[in-house]
C-alpha cells in the first residue's frame, strides 16, 4: 500500500517533484564538479606551480652553512690539486651520474624536473664572466629500463627566451640579457670564453638571450660537460634544482623536517609514504651520496597557502550551492505540503501517526532528490571537466569518494529542506482542513 | 446488559471555549448519551457548535472541560497519539467532501484505511465497496465517480475497520436529490444491522431519519427529539 500511495504521489505531482529534482540537480552538479576539482587541485595546482621553479634545492653536505648563506666564491683554482684535497673536493660536490636515482626514490613519479649546475669564472672580452654549466634538455636512461628527458628547459619554462634552447651536446650558450648587452652579444655570435687561468678554454656559439627577471640575467649558461672540462670538475656538479609535486606540510612534515629520527614508527611510515617535500628530501638524501636537500621553504609554503585556498574556495562554493539547493527545496516541500494539506489530514484522520504520514512525503522526497542528485552528479562530472580543461588545461580524475560524499549531501540537504515542511505537516490537525468551511 | 454498559458515547458537562479570555463559547455544557446501535442526529444552523462536537466526538479535538466517554473510556485526557488510536480503531469517518486520495483508485481508497489500521486486505475492501454497491467501480480514480459514487467510497471506507461508531459529517451536503437517497439508504441499511450513526447536518430531511435528534444554538442543545 505504501508503495502504491508513493507511486501515486510521485505520478500525479510530476511537475512539482521535477522542479525539486532539477534544483537538486543543480545544487549536486555545482557540489559535484567543485568536490571533484577540489579533490584533484592539490596535483594540478601543483603542476601549475612546477612551472614556476624549483621547489627543493640539493647541496652537498659539506658545503659550509656560511658559504650558502653569503654565496662565497670558491677557489677553483685550488680544487684542481690533487691527492690531499680530493677528499675536501668530495665533500663539495655531487657525483652527475647519482643524480639519476633521484627518478628511482619511492615518489619518483612527483619528481616533475630537475637540473644540476656547476659554476666557474671566466673571462670574455676581457669581461669576468660566470659561466654555469647545466643541463638544457638532458636525455636519461634509467636502470629501470625507463628514461627521462629532464634539465632547464622544463625548469625554466617561464624564462623570456629570444632564440633556441641550447643543446647538451653542443658548444653553445644562453646569454643572460644583461651580460649579452655589457659583451655586446646577440643569438648566433660566438665568443671565446677562458678560464681566469687560460687551463680551459672554449669557442662557443650565442644560442638565445634569456630573460629570467633574476640574476640569471648577469650569466652564461653552458652546456654542463663544457664547465667541468674548463674547471677540471669531471663528473661533478654543485647543486640541483629540483621540482617536486608535493602534498601541502602539517605538523608532522614540520616535526620531521626538523628531526625524522623524533617520529614514532607509525608517525615515520606516514611521513615517509606521504609527498611531504621534507620527505622527498629525505629519499633523496638516503639516494645522493654525501647531498643534503632542501626545501626552498617560500615556493613550499606558497604552493600550500594556495593550495589551501582554493580548496576553501571550492569548499565555500559547494557549500553554498547546497544551502541554495536546501532553501529551494524548503519552499517547493512546504507549497506541495500546503497544497496537500487536506489529504494529510485525511490520513491523520483515518489513522495515521504524524510520522506515519512524514515518511510517506519524506520518501517522497528524497527518492525525487537522488533522482535529480543522480543527474547532477553526471552533469557536475561534466563541469568538472570543463573547469579541468579551461583553468588547467588537464581533465580531472573522477574520484569514487565523490559519489557516498554526493549522496549523504543529497540525503543531508533534503531532510534539512524539508525540515520546515515536516514540522508543519506535524503540527497540522485534520480539524484544520477536513470540513471544508 | 445495564443502559450503563449499553452506552457508546457519554459527553458530561462538555465545553468548549477559543480565544484568549474564552470569547468564543462553541460549546457549553453538553450532557448527552448515545447507546450502541443509536442513529443520533445532531442539528443547528451555522455557528451554532456542530462541528466542534463532531470534531470532539471524533478524537480530533479535545474539550476546555467536561468528560467524554466512548466505549467505556474517558478520551478527554489522552494524548494526541493515544486519540489517533482511537479514531483508528472505533471511529469511521464521513465528510461533507469525500476527501478521498485523488490518485488511488475506489479499491485503494478504502484499503489505505486498513493500511493504517493493521493489515491491507484487498477481498475485504472489495467487499465493502460490494456493500455500497460500487463493486463495479473498484478500480476507478475518484476523478472518474460521481459524487454519490465518491460518497460511497468515502463510506465503505469509514466501514471497513467495523468501526463502534459511524460519524459523518453533512454526508449529503454535496449530493444532488438521487444520491442524497441512495447515501441516507445506505446508512439506514448500516443502522439496521446494528451500526452506530451520529450525522452532523442542517437539512431536516436527513435528521428525520434519525432516532434521536438534538438541535444545538450557540453551544447548547435546545431541543432534544425522538423520531420514532
Amino acid at each position: 500500500m505504501f508503495c502504491q500511495m508513493l507511486k501515486g504521489a510521485l505520478m500525479r505531482q510530476k511537475g512539482k517533484l521535477s522542479m525539486i529534482a532539477f534544483t537538486m540537480a543543480l545544487g549536486v552538479s555545482l557540489a559535484t564538479a567543485m568536490l571533484g576539482v577540489m579533490m584533484d587541485v592539490g596535483d594540478k595546482v601543483n603542476q601549475e606551480l612546477k612551472t614556476y621553479g624549483a621547489n627543493l634545492s640539493v647541496v652537498p653536505r659539506g658545503t659550509s652553512f656560511l658559504s650558502e648563506l653569503y654565496e662565497l666564491e670558491e677557489e677553483d683554482g685550488e680544487d684542481t690539486a690533487p691527492n690531499a684535497a680530493n677528499a675536501q673536493k668530495a665533500e663539495k660536490y655531487l657525483a652527475e651520474d647519482e643524480l639519476v636515482k633521484m627518478k628511482m626514490i619511492f615518489w619518483a613519479f612527483n619528481i616533475v624536473d630537475f637540473a644540476p649546475f656547476l659554476e666557474t669564472a671566466a673571462v670574455v672580452g676581457g669581461q669576468p664572466v660566470t659561466l654555469v654549466g647545466t643541463w638544457f634538455d638532458k636525455h636519461l636512461d634509467l636502470p629501470t629500463g625507463e628514461s627521462v628527458d629532464t634539465g632547464m628547459k622544463r625548469l625554466k619554462s617561464w624564462w623570456d627566451v629570444t632564440g633556441e634552447w641550447c643543446r647538451d651536446d653542443e658548444d653553445g650558450a644562453m646569454l643572460g640579457q644583461n651580460l649579452a648587452a655589457k659583451l655586446g652579444l646577440k643569438a648566433g655570435d660566438f665568443f671565446e670564453a677562458a678560464t681566469p687561468d687560460g687551463a680551459g678554454r672554449k669557442r662557443l656559439e650565442v644560442r638565445a638571450i634569456v630573460n629570467s627577471g633574476g640574476k640569471e640575467d648577469d650569466q652564461a649558461f653552458v652546456p654542463l660537460r663544457l664547465v667541468q672540462d674548463m674547471s677540471n670538475r669531471p663528473g661533478l656538479v654543485q647543486r640541483v634544482d629540483v621540482s617536486a609535486l608535493t602534498t601541502p606540510e602539517n605538523d608532522l612534515a614540520r616535526r620531521a623536517a626538523q628531526d625524522p629520527n623524533s617520529l614514532s614508527r607509525k608517525e615515520w611510515d606516514t611521513w615517509y609514504c606521504t609527498a611531504y617535500i621534507s620527505s622527498i628530501a629525505y629519499q633523496i638524501e638516503e639516494v645522493v651520496t654525501g647531498s643534503r636537500a632542501k626545501p626552498v621553504l617560500q615556493v613550499a609554503e606558497s604552493e600550500g597557502a594556495i593550495l589551501r585556498k582554493t580548496q576553501l574556495l571550492m569548499l565555500l562554493l559547494t557549500v553554498l550551492s547546497l544551502i541554495c539547493s536546501a532553501l529551494a527545496i524548503s519552499n517547493l516541500v512546504t507549497a506541495s505540503v500546503m497544497e496537500r494539506s487536506s489529504e494529510i489530514g485525511l490520513l491523520k484522520a483515518i489513522g495515521a501517526t504524524g510520522a506515519a504520514v512524514a515518511l510517506l512525503i519524506l520518501t517522497e522526497i528524497v527518492l525525487t532528490s537522488m533522482l535529480g542528485g543522480t543527474a547532477g552528479y553526471f552533469v557536475g562530472l561534466g563541469f568538472a571537466q570543463i573547469i579541468g580543461r579551461t583553468v588547467f588545461g588537464s581533465a580531472i580524475a573522477v574520484k569514487g569518494l565523490v559519489v557516498p560524499l554526493v549522496a549523504i549531501l543529497v540525503l543531508l540537504v533534503t531532510l534539512l529542506g524539508s525540515l520546515p515542511a515536516v514540522r508543519m505537516l506535524l503540527s497540522l490537525r485534520p480539524t484544520e482542513v477536513l470540513h471544508g468551511r | 446488559m445495564n443502559e450503563l454498559e449499553n452506552n457508546i458515547l457519554e459527553l458530561k458537562d462538555v465545553s468548549m471555549i477559543y480565544g484568549a479570555g474564552g470569547q468564543v463559547k462553541a460549546l457549553q455544557n453538553i450532557n448527552l448519551t448515545v447507546v450502541q446501535g443509536e442513529w443520533l442526529a445532531i442539528m443547528g444552523p451555522s455557528g451554532s457548535g456542530k462541528t466542534t462536537m463532531m470534531n470532539i466526538i471524533g478524537c480530533m479535538d479535545r474539550p476546555t472541560s467536561g468528560a467524554v466517554i466512548l466505549d467505556g473510556q474517558d478520551i478527554t485526557k489522552l494524548s494526541p497519539r493515544a486519540l489517533t488510536a482511537i479514531r483508528r480503531d472505533k471511529i469511521g469517518l464521513i465528510f461533507q467532501q469525500f476527501h478521498l486520495i485523488p490518485y488511488l483508485t475506489a479499491l485503494e481508497n478504502v484499503m489505505v484505511a486498513q493500511y493504517y489500521h493493521s493489515m491491507i486486505d484487498e477481498a475485504e475492501a472489495l467487499q465493502a465497496l460490494t456493500r455500497v454497491g460500487l463493486q463495479d467501480r473498484a478500480k476507478h480514480l475518484p476523478r472518474q465517480l460521481s459524487g454519490g459514487e465518491q460518497q460511497r467510497v468515502c463510506i465503505a471506507r469509514a466501514l471497513i475497520n467495523y468501526p463502534k461508531l459511524i460519524l459523518a459529517d453533512e454526508p449529503t451536503g454535496n449530493l444532488d436529490e438521487a444520491n442524497e437517497k441512495i447515501v441516507l439508504d445506505l446508512l439506514r441499511r448500516l443502522h439496521a444491522e446494528g451500526s452506530t450513526i451520529i450525522v452532523v447536518t442542517h437539512a431536516p430531511e436527513v435528521g428525520e431519519h434519525a432516532e434521536k435528534t438534538i438541535f444545538l444554538e450557540h453551544g447548547r442543545v435546545v431541543k432534544t427529539t425522538r423520531n420514532r
